[in-house]
């Protein structure tokens, strides 16, 4: 791990210096003020460096091999800060293997930057302003969900199926709480 | 753990190739942007603010006075809570100020300033604010910056729909968040639902100084009101109130309480209800509260426990209340400046509904009605809607306007300000606030007239803005220049407790009010020396009276002999200084109850009660003049059975 590290590090100074070089020429021949946004863009509780504090549910999604679609989705819909969010979130997270299941192209469809907004609406179908186990939300009829429409909870047995979508795992996180689910749930329009 | 760092690494390196290795230059493109930010909330030393900013204090009870753009924080006035630098609640002439019919309650949960108003526009006369958890309404006097007034709010509890004023300062309204048995009686808690009642209180305004009477509290059904606001120009003699938890959950709100797809905004005719009011309608109950008023004069507070309120059944003033149903446990209640507007921000909805006052108007003279509940007439939702922002961000809390035609909204959830534009509800712009901001203030932005300059953002967690001071880390305000079509942000500033809410209004109608010291001559404090000649030391029984005097750079006296362990000790002590911003201080060694903070002509008093015979120390606190650090006295304690008599003395040995 350790090298693996210094490696990494060592590649980066090269980078570091060689672009900065780079920079240097670029300012002589550009002294004008241009402003970037690329710092702006990456600010916000998402970015705060805390590795004190349990982890919240957009980090336990990054943590996940099995979500790796599904933080790309938020990424692309620039969700991370409304995630870290004091909330309580509740955050019903599909799998890849849900997101896979889906008609072939929905997924690259949706992750295309005009799409974003429908993208946001399906992600935001996904959280509750809340933090329930599984064993709590049986209690429920129906959830309100961030994208302003509800889902529906049913109980079968053990399994608790959100909007359709049953419940595999539920991982307790610092802002709420992450049931791992495996399907997409649509909402309705 | 290993996919995070593998993850967390990439993202290092590539943030930092893409930003930082260019270090040399965004560093200059930084400091050019920030440099136009930073002359925008430049004041330049001995130069003023252009806006007071009141700030509430939340859990610290208190309200704060900075100045805008700057972010200068001004004074800590102490108001629901005890504040030993300022003697507040500690020294015995304000102590009546926190009594309460619960007894002493030296702290609170200050939350919604606002400024008096004539004609729509702040006066900036006083500043009216809430105490939520005994419910109070304190009054600020905006020329010497002190609490004048405080009274409480029977038959209420979480008194957080507060403490908005009518576009003329008519009243103060005071409205409670929880609904309880009224009056409190023991009860079953389980058998809530259609038996307890929400109290909406009116307070009537004195024109001639700003105090405060309940004229009525209207008895309202079981619901949680959360936020209110009277309407202005074509809707004054309106008042609105968003409620939750209509479903009259008595436990688990965050799963009860969130069962309907709507709540309701209440909408009251006050002046309906003044009406009937003073044609002799309602029905005294008996109830217990206080009532506090602080003296300029005597520098005295005095508490007045009263017995009984007017309370009125809304079904008996037919057309004085509707409910307008408004999607999911909406939060901030707003109403533009124009009166047409009313916002509901449904903080578990992702829109925000707003309602219009003249289809409202309509759907009321047309009898458009759909429902009722507990016998208040509910209109149909479509009859009342003007509009709806579409998805605006996450988690609505509060709306403010400009007077230009557009509104700005906070989101807790997705933490921004979002610029909307009334009538059309289209988004114009957004910007990220730091972090998980309530809500925010326009000065004048909930009056007639907006002063559109600036919004100020108040967030409830930093985490990661300022340099970290252990797990408690201050909360703070945003400025965003509102003046573009874009809004920008200049600066964020720390603030006391939890900055709630505010108020603001520009600074020259409140600058030449500003005392500069109270007047010696029109003391009236039954205990003031106006001159050394006044000053002595009298005993009655084991309690003993020092009327002291205090100027640059003595006390008179400053010895004292003849007191005895057991005696109660009162230190009366008068400023002489007729001169702006020489206040002086004084502390005894051993004082139990409080140190002094007097400002010139003003009459203070701490109680001593001497434990050990001895020559005991007292000095001034506060740093007056060249000659402070000979500012002190002696006090001279001798044994219980001693016989010494009373003396006292200034410089008897020269």
């Amino acid at each position: 791990m350790k090298t693996k590290l210094n490696i990494l590090l060592t590649f980066f100074a090269v980078l570091c210096a060689f672009s900065c070089k780079n920079n240097q020429d670029s300012e002589t021949k550009e002294p004008s003020v241009a402003v970037s946004n690329t710092t702006e863009a990456k600010q916000g509780q998402a970015f705060i460096k805390d590795d004190e504090s349990k982890p919240n549910v957009l980090q336990i999604a990054i943590g996940s091999k099995d979500h790796t679609t599904l933080v790309a989705a938020v990424q692309a819909a620039e969700l991370e800060n409304a995630l870290v969010n004091a909330g309580p979130l509740m955050v019903f997270a599909p799998t890849n293997e849900a997101f896979a299941a889906l008609p072939e192209g929905t997924v690259e469809n949706l992750l295309k930057p005009e799409n974003k907004a429908k993208l946001a609406l399906i992600l935001k179908h996904h959280v509750t302003p809340g933090n329930y186990s599984k064993e709590f939300l049986k209690k429920f009829k129906h959830l309100g969900q961030a994208s302003n429409e509800n889902v529906s909870v049913e109980v079968k047995g053990d399994d608790v199926f959100i909007g359709g979508a049953k419940i595999i795992a539920s991982i307790p996180a610092g802002n709420g709480i992450v049931h791992v689910v495996d399907t997409v749930i649509l909402p309705g329009n | 753990m290993k996919q995070i760092l593998k993850v967390s690494v990439g993202f290092l390196i590539t943030a930092l190739v893409f930003t930082s290795c260019n270090n040399d230059k965004s560093s200059k493109s930084n400091s050019a942007l920030s440099s136009s930010a930073a002359e925008k909330v430049y004041v330049a030393p001995g130069e003023y603010d252009e806006f007071y900013a009141f700030i509430s204090g939340g859990f610290s009870g208190q309200l704060s006075v900075y100045g805008l753009p700057s972010g200068r924080l001004f004074k800590v006035i102490p108001v629901f809570s005890q504040d030993a630098e300022k003697a507040w609640g500690y020294n015995e002439e304000t102590k009546p100020m926190l009594n309460t019919s619960h007894g002493f309650i030296p702290w609170d949960d200050s939350h919604h300033p606002d400024i008096s108003q004539t004609n729509g526009v702040v006066d900036g006369r006083y500043v009216y604010i809430n105490a939520n958890n005994t419910p109070r309404i304190a009054k600020i006097d905006l020329t010497t910056f002190e609490t004048t007034e405080i009274i409480e709010i029977p038959n209420s509890a979480g008194n957080h729909s507060s403490s908005f004023v009518t576009e003329n300062t008519e009243y103060v309204v005071a409205g409670t968040r929880f609904s309880i048995p009224i009056p409190q009686r023991d009860m079953s808690i389980k058998d809530y639902k259609g038996n307890f009642k929400g109290a909406l209180s009116f307070l009537k305004i004195n024109p001639d100084n700003g105090e405060m009477a309940i004229k009525f509290q209207l008895l309202m059904p079981g619901f949680n009101y959360d936020l209110s606001h009277p309407g202005r120009g074509k809707s004054h003699g309106w008042f609105f109130f968003t409620t939750y938890n209509t479903e009259e959950a008595n436990s688990l709100l965050e799963v009860n309480a969130s069962q309907n797809d709507k709540d309701f905004i209440a909408a009251i005719n006050w002046k309906k209800i003044e009406e009937y009011v003073n044609n002799g309608g309602g029905t005294k109950v008996p109830s217990k509260y206080a009532h506090n008023l602080y003296s300029d004069e005597t520098h005295t507070a005095t508490s007045t426990m009263m017995d009984e309120v007017l309370t009125v059944n809304p079904l008996d003033v037919p057309g004085a209340v509707y409910l307008l149903p408004t999607p999911k446990s909406p939060h901030g209640c707003d109403v533009d400046p124009t009166g047409e507007y009313i916002v509901g921000n449904g903080k578990l909805s992702a829109n925000l509904t707003v309602h219009s006052f003249t289809k409202m108007l309509d759907a009321i003279k047309n009898n458009k009605i759909d429902g009722e509940a507990y016998g208040i007439p509910i209109l149909k939702f479509e009859d009342v809607l003007a509009g709806s922002v579409v998805q605006p961000g996450l988690g609505p809390l509060h709306t403010e306007f400009d007077g230009k035609g557009n509104a700005y909204t906070t989101f807790f959830i997705s933490s921004e300000v979002v610029k909307w534009k009334l009538g059309t509800w289209e988004v114009i712009d957004r910007k990220p606030t730091y972090y998980s901001v309530g809500h925010l203030m326009i000065p004048g932005g909930n009056s007639g007239q907006p002063f559109g300059k600036y919004v100020l953002a108040m967030n409830k967690i930093t985490k990661d803005r300022y340099l970290p001071t252990g797990p408690e880390v201050t909360q703070s305000a945003q400025l965003y220049d509102i003046t573009g079509d874009k809004m920008e942000l200049l600066l964020d500033f720390p603030t006391i407790g939890e900055p709630h809410y505010a108020a603001g209004c520009p600074a020259d109608l409140i600058r030449a009010n500003s005392k500069k010291l109270y007047e010696l001559g029109k003391n009236k404090h039954p205990y003031a020396a106006k001159e050394d000649a006044d000053t002595k030391v009298t005993r009655k029984g084991n309690e003993v009276h020092i009327q002291m005097t205090m100027i640059r750079s003595h006390f008179s006296p400053d010895n004292i002999e003849g007191i005895k362990v057991g005696d109660k000790v009162y230190f009366h002590v008068t400023n002489l200084e007729q001169d702006y911003d020489v206040p002086h201080g004084i502390a005894m060694i051993g004082a139990n109850t409080s140190e002094l903070l007097i400002m010139p002509g003003q009459t203070e008093t701490f109680v001593w009660e001497p434990k050990e015979v001895g020559v005991w120390p007292f000095y001034c606190t506060d740093f007056c003049s060249a000659l402070h650090q000979e500012m002190q006295g002696y006090v001279r304690v001798s044994p219980a059975s001693s016989n010494i008599e009373l003396s006292w003395s200034l410089g008897e040995d020269f």
